[in-house]
């Protein structure tokens, strides 16, 4: 069909459109990468570093400009920075990946000395800096009943914020609550802590129970729900709240039959990351539940523990044991954490198809 | 300036599926060659292998030879940044930077080439808006959001950002079919007149546009959804829609297709 | 369809960057329903949204609250206080007759290991986002994003606890070898960087010239880490950089506590800056590949840009989180007082973790003075949060909202 002005096979190209460009040997990447790793490991030998991790800090670095140099000699500058640029994001994901990964694997490792049946049936009630047992029980009943209590209130309670700005909110008090949902986001947990202490124990007199801790949480939990809620919500297809008004289906029964149902696994999902995070919180129980090495099943009468208080105050016993179950109970804590996370996952995965 | 692109039994493939099989054809220099057929056909494939643009798709790939001047794009030793220095592309939908202003993305591609000197970036911008039938609108808001234009005075900005850095063709993607009837008139007009300096090389699914706009016309169909497109026929505007040799090509320009 | 109701609902909901700076927001049309929103609305309907309302008022009074409970504690505190509030670096609220206590050590550690911690994590977690989304093949890349996603959700006293066993004691030999090698950083960096740029300046403002000053700056920093590091190795006069170390001493140090936050909030502001980049339309990145980019051209062209107000908003969440972080700093830092440069010595507290400290054994002025402290932190973390807001509203206009 179209008669082909043939170049003739193997006739030198000319190249005056100058689509080629000068590329790197094939040899020369591994050339630089053997310079760049022998020279790190020579000046490991030669100045008094003494860190694996700096070996191979100094042989990506080395690799990177090796690289570049070479590079801009022959691919010119362009080319360069590409290449600069790339070898600079892969470090940067491998170096990050390194101590990320070492703290999960530590964890486990470490957590499985004292991962027993013992750990999760025993308080350490009478257990003397000496002892070798002792356990997380009663701090795992602890973390259980609080963030239960705090997701009975901070749960409905956020949904509610979010349906008011996302269905009837407008104008300037919804900017409003909006601008502080973010600040509340925002919000150091320490200060929660604070606050509880400053308002529910000083100033209304209650004392340090496990739903004074559960109040702050409340505090730390409401904006990611809110937020969560809020963005799932705005994801219901208007088209269905008319499809509804137009059957004369009431605004309340609409958002409540229509717009929830629709939005509910986004809510949910949401909702369990919400948990998760604050399952995690130290500091604000640190001001209001005070810690209770016995069994104390009752959130609203006496002091309670919780697994991250737990972890904080055992990892600052000198015991080699106390760390040991500082570990174990941060095991526990990552697996509850996970097992959120993987949950709201779930949902999510499932309902999106 | 301008170029002739021959295109040599082309078979492009997306992973395992051949979207398009056995693709030949010789594209002239300073001229407006359009591309059309039923949706699916592969016309934005075989456009997007003209400048390698199809390596943007993960696992998609490229068997035969496209040779720009005699050139294999194709070749060992060609670097696709370079291709697409010498081959520009216009999208459907116009997709100035939205982060830039009308200034910065008629320059972004100059920038890329290292072009810093501001003075000459400055007459760049005016060339390039003004062969873009662009400059008398803009000419006072240039640090103004690009995004901000209407739609077609957005895509005449693409047009000037891909002709500012001076290619030889000019690939346009069904550059009008988001625009209003105006704004598509402004395009066909510049279309014209940049005939004069550049191959292009458009696809559209409008056949007065192709009949209105282009000196050749290359005709793709398929057989049916999952077999390759192929190219049917391919002529002189004239011919096609006045003559076609094919039985197919007529069927689908007198709307008969399908 | 699907991006309808998202779009009209932006109108409704402030936060988005698209409301132009101030200015009144068009009314919603989402959320109205046109005519039949004022003909009769039922007692069961009026209920219901001031039920929703009502919620809405108990989070502002709750804001309200927590400023308000937090002042009136601090005051009385303060006003026991004998010595600067302000400008004093020690921390002695609980000496009967006579408290005398200060900020300024506290928020100088405060501010320290957070700026140690966001310096190291935002390039590395935006390279992490880029590779992730720009560079790893489409199934490497979701793998990775989900354990981004899962390390971002590990408690910060799992960070803290692993910091305080295991970190702290691998980096004495990096910290030792950092105070050897480079004693003037970062001053000679920095004035590299400062010459490199007015070098870059003088010559944009000739008539020929370019207007790059990326590239003299580079070299600027570059030749400063050079001569520190031949200061280093030439032993030279030391106690004026920030690695220095005059005691001799390195272990806890700022750095290390900076580090350790630097990890923690490393995955948070990565898991949102992969959203960020996820977002960014092919559209643009095609745009820029066809102007003949590189892939690294690509995303300076494209994807940064688009993703900048993204990712501002992302670090200044993790500089939040890295500010308000107590448990492990309280972990890893030795809690003494007093304001040194001196990064990498066994030194330094910050308010949070001052908080968590001292709490235990404190009488009501120590307590009310640690209140005040977390006044301080409240301030300035939602000072953050404002500027981060601003930023991104001074941006909008030239963001992919304005499309
Ligand atoms: N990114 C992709 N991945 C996999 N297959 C693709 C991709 N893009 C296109 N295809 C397939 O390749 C074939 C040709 O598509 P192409 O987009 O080139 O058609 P077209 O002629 O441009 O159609 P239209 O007129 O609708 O734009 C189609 O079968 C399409 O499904
Ligand atoms: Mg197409």
């Amino acid at each position: 069909m179209s008669t082909l002005t043939a170049a003739p096979e193997g006739a030198p190209v000319t190249d005056k459109l100058r689509l080629h460009g000068n590329k790197l040997p094939a040899f020369a990447l591994p050339v630089i990468a053997v310079v760049s790793v022998g020279v790190s490991l020579l000046l490991y030998f030669a100045t008094p570093m003494d860190s694996e991790i700096q070996i191979l800090l100094l042989s990506l670095l080395l690799f990177a400009a090796g690289q570049t140099i070479a590079s801009s000699l022959i691919e010119g500058g362009r080319r360069a920075r590409d290449r600069f640029a790339t070898t600079l994001l892969i470090g940067a994901f491998l170096l990050a990946m390194v101590p990320l990964v070492a703290v999960l694997v530590t964890v486990i490792s470490k957590g499985a000395a004292r991962f027993d049946y013992d750990f999760f049936t025993h308080s350490m009630r009478g257990v003397s800096a000496r002892d070798h047992g002792g356990g997380a029980y009663a701090a795992i009943i602890g973390t259980l009943e609080q963030i239960a209590l705090a997701s009975l209130i901070a749960v409905p309670f956020g949904v509610l914020v979010s349906i008011y700005l996302v269905e009837y909110g407008r104008g300037r008090i919804s900017r409003t609550i909006s601008f502080f949902v973010d600040v509340l986001t925002g919000l150091p947990s320490i200060i929660a802590g604070l606050f509880i202490y400053a308002f529910y124990l000083i100033v209304l007199g209650a004392p340090q129970t496990g739903f004074a801790g559960s109040l702050a949480l409340i505090i730390l939990m409401i904006p990611t729900v809110v937020r969560s809620s809020e963005e799932m919500l705005k994801l219901v297809p208007n088209e269905l709240r008319e499809a509804s008004f137009a059957l004369g289906v009431e605004r309340w029964r609409t958002i409540l039959k229509v717009v929830i149902p629709t939005a509910l696994p986004g809510i949910v999902t949401g909702v369990m990351l919400a948990i998760a995070r604050v399952a995690g919180e130290t500091a604000p129980l640190l001001l209001t539940i005070f810690g209770n090495d016995s069994i104390n099943n009752d959130p609203f009468s006496g002091h309670q523990s919780a697994l991250p208080l737990y972890i904080f105050t055992e990892a600052q016993k000198p015991q080699s044991w106390a760390v040991d179950r500082a570990w174990s109970a941060a095991l526990t804590l990552i697996i509850i954490v996970m097992l959120l996370n993987l949950i709201a996952r779930f949902i999510a995965r499932r309902t999106k198809v | 300036m301008a170029t002739r692109i021959d295109i040599q039994g082309l078979n492009v493939f997306y992973g395992k599926f051949k979207a398009v099989a056995g693709v030949n054809l010789a594209i002239e220099p300073k001229n407006v060659t359009a591309f059309i057929g039923p949706s699916g056909c592969g016309k934005s494939t075989v456009l997007r292998t003209l400048n390698r643009m199809h390596e943007v798709i993960p696992g998609a790939s490229v068997e035969g030879k496209v040779l720009l001047d005699g050139e294999d794009l194709y070749g060992a030793g060609v670097d696709p940044v370079n291709v697409r220095r010498q081959v520009g592309m216009v999208f459907q939908r116009p997709n100035p930077f939205p982060t830039m202003s009308i200034y910065e993305n008629v320059v972004a591609g100059l920038k890329l080439n290292g072009t810093r000197k501001k003075s000459l970036l400055d007459t760049r911008v005016e060339e390039s808006l003004r062969g873009a039938n662009l400059w008398e609108e803009v000419k006072d808001r240039l640090g103004r959001p690009g995004a901000g234009l209407s739609g077609g005075q957005q895509q005449r900005l693409c047009i000037a950002r891909a002709i500012a850095v001076e290619p030889q063709v000019l690939l346009m993607d069904e550059p009008c079919s988001a625009l209003d009837p105006i704004s598509t008139l402004a395009i066909e007009d510049l279309i014209a007149k940049l005939k004069s300096s550049y191959t292009i090389v458009i696809v559209t699914h409008n056949m007065q546009q192709a009949s209105r706009v282009s000196d050749a016309t290359a005709f793709f169909s398929l057989e049916a959804t999952g077999q390759p497109g192929k190219l049917i026929e391919y002529d002189k505007t004239t011919k096609i829609f006045t003559s076609p040799t094919e039985k197919r090509t007529e069927d689908y320009i007198s709307g008969r297709f399908g | 369809m699907t991006t309808e109701p998202a779009a009209q609902t932006a109108g409704s909901a402030p936060s988005e960057p698209g409301g132009t700076g101030g200015g009144e927001s068009p009314p919603s049309t989402s959320t109205s329903t046109g005519p039949r929103s004022k003909a009769k609305v039922s007692f069961a309907d009026a209920t219901f949204k001031n039920v929703t309302r009502l919620c809405g008022f108990l989070l502002l009074a709750l804001m309200a609250a927590i400023a308000l409970f937090l002042v009136l504690k601090a005051t009385d505190a303060l006003g026991d206080n004998k010595a600067n509030f302000f400008t004093t670096e020690t921390w002695f609220p609980n000496e009967s007759g006579n408290p005398r206590f200060g900020i300024a050590a506290l928020l100088f550690g405060t501010v320290v290991t957070a700026a140690v911690a966001m310096i190291i994590a935002v390039p590395v977690a935006v390279g992490i986002a880029l590779y992730i989304t720009n560079y790893a093949p489409r199934r490497v890349g979701d793998a990775l994003g989900y354990i981004v996603d899962l390390l971002a959700a590990v408690p910060s006293v799992i960070y803290g606890l692993w910091g305080l066993a295991i970190l702290a004691p691998h980096m004495n030999g990096t910290q030792l070898w950092l105070s050897q090698y480079l004693p003037w950083f970062p001053w000679t960096p920095l004035g590299g960087a400062i010459l490199g740029l007015a070098f870059g300046l003088i010559r944009r403002a000739a008539p020929t010239g370019s207007s790059s000053v990326g590239t003299p700056i580079t070299l600027g920093v570059v030749l400063g880490v050079v001569v520190s590091l031949i200061a280093g190795i030439a032993d030279a006069p030391d106690d004026i950089g920030i690695f220095s170390t005059p005691s001799g001493q390195v272990g806890r140090s700022i750095f290390v506590a900076g580090i350790v936050l630097a990890i923690m909030v490393l995955p948070i502001v990565a898991a949102i800056s992969r959203e960020v980049f996820k977002q960014v339309p092919i559209a643009h990145k095609e745009a820029a590949f066809a102007l003949g980019a590189t892939r690294w051209e690509m995303i300076r062209t494209a994807v940064l840009p688009y993703g900048k107000p993204g990712v501002i908003s992302a670090s200044m969440l993790g500089l939040g989180r890295a500010m308000g972080e107590t448990i492990a700093v309280a972990l890893v830092l030795p809690a003494s007082f007093g304001i040194s440069v001196h990064f990498l010595e066994p030194a330094g507290n910050t308010i949070a973790a001052n908080i968590a400290n001292g709490f235990g054994d404190s009488n009501d002025t120590g307590r009310g003075a640690l209140i005040a402290s977390g006044l301080v932190l409240f301030i300035v973390t939602m000072l953050v949060n404002i500027a981060a807001r601003a930023i991104i509203a001074r941006r909008a206009e030239f963001s992919g909202a304005a499309s």
